[in-house]
């Protein structure tokens, strides 16, 4: 018995398992929203108007779905290689560096189509460069990449504090964050994009960088199923054993999905820092990191699908502020519940509704049967 | 006479903030001996800090407040246990899952419940821990050397950190002299072994999640009732995460526990200790590079340059019977 659950129509995997998933999280996260004293559905109603209410709030809704489509691609590109990078949230922040360091050098002189190409190179280096160390050790010395990761996260924040507070911080400022960039280093806004639906982006610092996130996606789609890398590294991903069998380099493999899931992690920290604030600051990540690992989850490592559960979490983060403003007795930690549900009932429990639904399916599957039988006697 | 008094103010911090580190890192060791890996633990020693501070300040009572914490915390470790043993999940995804459920859940009922921003009220003084002044400790403080270290290092501390240090002998005997220590310690390695002796491996698994769980609700609560008066939001700070590293740091043995604890403890007070003043030789050492230290130190070790730390071999499996 090699595989203990039987094999499923394409629509019930990918769609109607996450989707019974997803339901039971929101379900349990409704329960912690009554038990704080306030109504489940009122907190839905703020939720969706909050999101998509408006223009402006769309524009917000997206700008943070950008920054998870990086991270989620990040952490499944590593899951189809069989590994679990838990690090996206030091990769971004590393990241930073690069995008911080191409618009301090050229964001006076060059205009913001010449500082994004090297902005982008910059935070997919730090990134990877972030990743690699990790998995050159799992390749190369056995230690085990989940556990590293978490140490090269705290690392990371150490690393980067002490660079805001001394190193990047410009001369006689107090604020642990570097000078705010000239217009070399401001993406430009994507409003013509949302007025083409007739929609005003307000304030929103909805930006380019969407665009480069769905590039991203569909090149992670070509790589992992349209190159013979992408074949490598599923096949590493499930058998280890068989990927060596055939003569595929395991550490090779290992350390270049690793750089590619780092690349994808840092190449996040363009949007808040070039989209959003103009500067780098401490913390800017703000778990988008882990977001990732909810949304790889939830989009089963596919970029089909994990475009639509970045821009759920969007929906969470924007709409989730709209609820704390309306209703103050819940906090936008809230959404911290949610997303560790979603993790929970997608991720680790994701066979829990598996056997009912297989049932279901196979009562179906021999009424059909018998069905086709009558008709044949 | 004056380093000398440094030291022992410098041991004395090590040894406080070394207590939830050595009752958490034992507490991954149980789970992660019987192959149940568990980076949750951050997650529950924050629930259990924050169900001893609230049911402590509701009730007033110190007792009632461990209570809570061990019950949060061991409901928390049946989750993880639910998810990595019956239904076969991912187990590091549950230990995400669970450090971000509590996270999130002990800010919002906090506020909901104290309103104080995610504090619990200061407790008064017979609703936490007092301090055990061992006898005559005053009067031996005037005894030169062996007075300072009687008087401070020895007496003066909580019961949770006497708990603490007497539980790396316990959990030594109980993993290694009993009968359940011995299966537990072979389900971590060959679960297929002890399921063929007649033993239930998952019965094995979930009564070492619980010793986990009770173990995270020590901590949490020596957090909340000892070292503060009540719960502040995120109060834990990656303690979880440093117990995981002295864990491994400790090659998953009760007694390098406890000394990787008390390593990681001394850099965590020696980082706040140094924090501006120059050292010799070497100049400045930023404080960043102090606090960065215990993980640093855990990754040059899982390369293998120090050692080579061998996890349990069936950990982060989960077992299927019919295999």
């Amino acid at each position: 018995m090699s595989t203990p659950y039987a094999k499923l129509p394409g629509w019930v995997e990918y769609g109607l398992v996450p989707l019974i998933n997803l339901a039971v999280a929101f379900i349990v996260a409704g329960l912690v929203v009554l038990l704080v004293g306030e109504n489940p559905f009122e907190a839905a109603y703020h939720l969706i108007n909050g999101a998509f209410g408006r223009g402006e709030y769309i524009g917000f809704t997206l700008y943070y779905a950008t920054t998870f489509i990086f991270t989620g691609l990040a952490v499944a590109v590593a899951f189809h290689c069989g590994l679990f990078n838990i690090g996206g949230e030091g990769q971004a922040y590393v990241g930073g560096i690069g995008v911080a360091l191409a618009c301090l050098w050229l964001d006076q002189t060059m205009p913001w189509y010449v500082v994004f190409p090297i902005a982008i190179v910059g935070s997919a280096f730090f990134g990877a460069l972030w990743a690699f160390l990790p998995g050159w050790l799992q390749a190369k010395r056995g230690s085990h990449i989940v556990i590293t990761t978490i140490m090269f996260n705290f690392i990371a924040s150490s690393l980067m504090v002490y660079l805001l507070t001394r190193v990047l911080k410009p001369l006689g400022s107090m604020a642990p964050q570097t000078r705010t960039f000239a217009e070399g280093g401001q993406l430009p806004k994507l409003d013509w994009l949302l007025s083409v639906f007739g929609l005003n982006i307000g304030t929103a610092p909805f930006n380019i960088s969407f665009l480069l996130a769905l590039v991203a996606a569909f090149a992670v789609w070509v790589l992992i199923w349209r190159t013979k890398l992408g074949y490598e590294m599923r096949t590493m991903g499930h058998s280890a054993s068989a990927a060596r069998y055939a003569g595929i380099r395991e550490s090779r493999i290992t350390v270049i999905a690793m750089m590619i899931s780092g690349g994808l992690a840092g190449m996040m920290a363009l949007n808040p820092i070039m989209g959003e604030q103009f500067r780098m600051q401490l913390d800017f990540v703000q778990g988008a990191g882990f977001v990732g690992i909810a949304v790889a989850l939830m989009g089963r490592s596919h970029p089909g699908g994990i475009i639509p559960a970045a821009i759920l979490f969007g929906v969470l983060y924007q709409g989730g502020a709209e609820i704390a403003f309306e209703m103050p007795s819940i906090s936008r930690d809230m959404i911290v519940i949610i997303q560790g549900l979603v993790i929970l009932f997608a991720g680790a429990l994701e066979n829990m509704f598996r056997p009912a639904i297989t049932r279901v399916f196979a009562m179906r599957g021999q009424r059909a049967a018998a069905v086709v039988q009558t008709k044949g006697a | 006479m004056d380093f000398f008094h440094v030291l022992v103010v410098l041991l004395e911090s090590t040894i406080r903030v070394s207590v939830p580190l050595v009752f958490a890192a034992l507490a991954g060791l149980f789970t992660e001996r019987a192959g149940v890996f568990d980076i949750g633990l951050e997650g529950k020693m924050l629930g259990a800090a924050f169900a001893a501070g609230a049911a402590a300040a509701v009730a007033q009572s110190v007792w009632i407040g461990l209570i809570a914490a061990i019950l949060i915390s061991v409901l928390l470790s049946l989750v993880h246990g639910y998810a990595s043993i019956t239904q076969r999940g991912n187990q590091i995804v549950s230990g995400v899952a669970i450090n971000f459920i509590v996270a999130g859940s002990t800010v919002i009922l906090g506020e909901a419940w104290f309103r104080q921003g995610g504090r619990t009220p200061a407790l008064a003084e017979g609703a936490r821990f007092q301090i055990v002044n061992f006898p005559g400790a005053d009067a031996a403080r005037e005894v030169p050397i062996l007075g300072p270290i009687y008087a401070d290092l020895l007496s003066g501390h909580f019961l949770l950190t006497y708990l603490a240090f007497a539980m790396v002998p316990i959990s030594w005997w109980i993993l290694y002299r009993t009968r359940f220590g011995l299966r537990l310690r072979a389900v971590g390695e060959n679960p297929g072994a002890v399921d063929t002796a007649g033993i239930s491996v998952i019965w094995l698994r979930y009564r070492a999640v619980i010793c986990c769980g009770i173990l995270c609700g020590f901590a949490g609560a020596y957090l909340s009732l000892a070292m503060t008066a009540g719960f502040v939001k995120g109060m834990t700070a990656g303690k979880g995460y440093i117990a995981l590293a002295a864990l491994i740091f400790a090659k998953w043995r009760p007694k390098n526990v406890m000394l990787a604890c008390l390593l990681f403890g001394f850099l965590d007070a020696l980082a706040i200790r140094l924090q501006g003043t120059p050292l010799p030789l070497v100049g400045q050492v930023p404080v960043q590079l102090m606090q960065a230290l215990p993980y640093i130190l855990t990754v040059i070790l899982l390369a293998g340059f120090i050692g080579k730390a061998i996890p349990p071999k069936a950990g982060g499996v989960p077992y299927v019977k019919e295999r």
